[in-house]
């Protein structure tokens, strides 16, 4: 079993750099749906600056999701 | 691409992986001169062959960029240049891990190792010169053509070993032609890492597509509806100067 250290580290950088990048996209995909939401609010608030008696929230504006 | 798809691909990839790694460790024979150590070659050419493949993606994606001018296709060479320098660090890492104990250094100025380093340099000036942009069209427009011309390197780091005297060995492609594995089995087992590392890297390229894509539209959203608060702020102000004068006048 010589060098079997090399081998264990060359394999253990792979699947931890995945795993890394894997986490990385999935945090980056989370803070996506922070500022979709962040989006919806400011939406709703223009919406009810312009019209008051109108839709209160996005998901009665047009194309939302009722 | 929907994301029951991109899910199951991920699950895919998760098996093959495993079983990647039992013909790895189990059903591959050892190499007689290297020994144990000589079993990183399985990881380690696939991963130079997805960095490959992600940088023709990114050279592909960037003609299409300026051909067509649509934003999928800067989406997609960004996408594809970030994948690509995830594997890319890790042929440079496996490599060095695998000529310590055959060659006695970490690292040596070979023509196959140096232009793999120049390419990982390329990708990460394309990277960072990406990341400053934004969404300014003129920087993805320069994004593209230094992603197109850093990938005349891929086909100089594939025949670096042919064209130069190297240390690096020619085992896909030998001097005297044909491949230098001796056992089926090896030839077997690196196949089948290959096609693994491909269905890997395709769904990690659809899973940072996908927030890419997400991230040009919030964006795009985003600017829209400033402009839209904007104008509904001047309206409002338009409508109170009115309001004001009629008072006034009344």
């Amino acid at each position: 079993m010589e060098n079997f250290g090399y081998l264990f580290a060359a394999y253990s950088v792979i699947f931890a750099a995945i795993a890394i990048y894997v986490v990385f996209i999935w945090r980056r995909q989370a803070r996506l749906d922070a500022d979709l939401r962040a989006l919806e609010r400011r939406l709703a608030d223009l919406s009810n600056s312009i019209n008051p008696a109108g839709p209160a929230n996005p998901e009665r504006l047009p194309g939302g999701q009722a | 691409m929907s994301p029951i798809v991109r899910t199951w691909l991920g699950i895919v990839s998760v098996v093959l992986m495993i079983t990647a790694l039992y013909m790895v460790f189990v059903y591959v024979p050892t190499e007689a001169t290297q020994g144990i150590v000589q079993r990183i070659f399985y990881f380690h050419v696939p991963c130079a062959w997805v960095a490959f493949a992600a940088f023709g993606i990114v050279a592909l994606s960037g003609v299409l960029y300026l051909w067509l001018g649509q934003d999928v296709w800067d989406d997609l060479g960004y996408a594809a240049a970030e994948c690509g320098l995830v594997f890319c660090t890790l042929v440079l890492i496996t490599g060095s891990l695998w000529a310590r104990p055959i060659w006695g250094v970490w690292w040596t100025w070979d023509s196959r190792l140096t232009t793999t380093l120049l390419l990982w340099l390329l990708y990460v000036g394309y990277l960072m010169l990406r990341n400053a942009g934004g969404d300014n069209p003129q920087i993805a427009r320069l994004a593209a053509v230094v992603g197109i011309v850093a990938a005349i390197d891929v086909p100089v780091v594939v025949v670096s070993v042919r064209l130069w005297r190297t240390i690096h060995p020619a085992v896909l492609l030998t001097r005297q032609g044909g491949h230098g594995l001796q056992d089926p089995r090896m030839v077997a087992t690196l196949l089948f890492s290959m096609f693994t590392f491909t269905v890997l890297f395709a769904w990690l390229l659809m899973l940072r597509l996908a927030t890419v894509r997400a991230q040009t539209r919030i964006h795009r959203l985003e600017l829209g509806l400033a402009l839209a608060e904007a104008a509904a702020q001047d309206r409002y102000s338009e409508a109170r100067s009115i309001e004001r004068k009629s008072i006034r006048s009344s």
